[in-house]
């Protein structure tokens, strides 16, 4: 398994000027990727549609072909809308990396299981939706060691990340406030991507 | 007695679009919009995006224009009832302004209106406060010019109820 925190931060450190819009745990205030981001200008912490960064993302991908895009999703939002990875295949956006962070588990609700844990095949799922280039990762050393082919690979790229589980067990309304919003990104990243 | 054109020609509604520099159209078919379809597919500065679900359109076009580009999304009624978490999220709540043509299945000025998809769809949009225009025929086509006006000067979701067949050109 991977730690959250240590696959936000390996992705972070390889992202140079790419838009990254995470969900879920991957954006997750006190763990995710607003504590390791070097360039938060160019983050979207999407919320507000759980399903939907994989579709946000793509948007972004096809209106900055020269830039790349990485969409770190949970895989209880990616359950919830899979057509998304078939419709982000199919438009073969060259610049997008579409991470599923696989913990199996709704972590923000207390943990419970998502639909198929330990037995959906994300990478086989990939494949059969149609990305130019799928890979699953089980370990950070296997990370570490494969993430330049990720981004080496032309997109559109589909990567499985089986990560710990990091449960919410806190009341919502005393869990850590991200300090930029959805709305923030909205506003500002048009800025940094002129 | 009036008479008028009752035909909307897909033609009418791609020149509207151009008009107004739309970039791309995020869209799942419905069964009104095949010579649209192959319309839209010839005009070099449209790109369509075709989508598995209609909740999909919102976010797509809203990464577009957060990207820079001017999109609409087009769907039947029906895609919109499935729709209302993003265009909660992804469309009200981040003050996109959208543009949502919308195939008014089962509308009719005669006679009952015996398809929920059209008794519900106003109402719908009444509820989350969006603004929408009726178009039925090439007349009306400027209407969609308005509903980007409005959308781009209010930042909201506009819509534009398609209310008829679309004929050929």
């Amino acid at each position: 398994m991977i730690n959250n925190t240590e696959a936000v931060k390996l992705l972070n450190s390889k992202r140079e000027n790419s838009v990254i819009v995470a969900t879920m745990n991957a954006g997750n205030a006190r763990f995710g990727l607003p504590t390791v981001s070097s360039n938060d200008s160019l983050d979207v912490p999407l919320s507000g549609a759980m399903g939907k960064a994989g579709n946000f993302a793509l948007g972004v991908a096809l209106a900055n072909p020269d830039r790349k895009v990485m969409c770190l999703d949970g895989d209880g939002s990616l359950l919830m809308n899979l057509g998304t990875m078939v419709t982000v295949a199919n438009k073969a956006v060259k610049n997008m990396y579409h991470f599923v962070f696989d913990n199996g588990a709704y972590c923000v609700t207390g943990g419970q299981p998502v639909p198929g844990a330990g037995i959906v095949d994300w990478k086989a799922m990939g494949d059969a939706a149609g990305y130019a280039a799928t890979f699953s990762f089980e370990n950070l050393e296997d990370l570490v060691t494969g993430i330049d082919e990720v981004f080496a690979a032309e997109g559109p790229v589909f990567i499985r990340l089986a990560v710990d589980k990091e449960i919410e067990n806190t009341p919502v309304q005393f869990r850590e406030r991200p300090r930029r919003t959805m709305k923030d990104a909205i506003i500002e990243l048009p800025k940094a991507l002129s | 007695m009036t008479t008028y054109e009752s035909i909307l020609h897909p033609k009418s509604l791609v020149d509207q679009l151009v008009k107004n520099d739309v970039t791309h159209v995020v869209w799942l078919p419905d069964s009104e919009t095949n010579f649209l379809y192959e319309l839209m597919n010839d005009t070099p500065t449209l790109d369509l995006i075709p989508v598995c679900r209609e909740g999909e359109t919102m976010a797509v076009a809203a990464g577009l224009w957060v990207g820079g580009k001017k999109p609409v999304v087009l769907i039947q009624n029906t895609g919109i009832f499935e729709s209302g978490d993003s265009i909660r999220g992804l469309g009200l709540d981040i003050n996109q302004p959208l543009v949502m043509l919308i195939g008014y299945r089962g509308w009719s000025r005669r006679g009952p209106t015996p398809d929920s998809a059209a008794v519900y769809i106003e109402h719908h949009l009444h509820t989350w406060g969006i603004n929408y225009y009726l178009i039925e025929s090439d007349a009306d086509a400027d209407r969609i010019s308005i509903a980007i006006e409005e959308a781009y000067r209010t930042n909201k979701p506009v819509g534009v109820l398609v209310g008829t067949e679309f004929g050929s050109d």
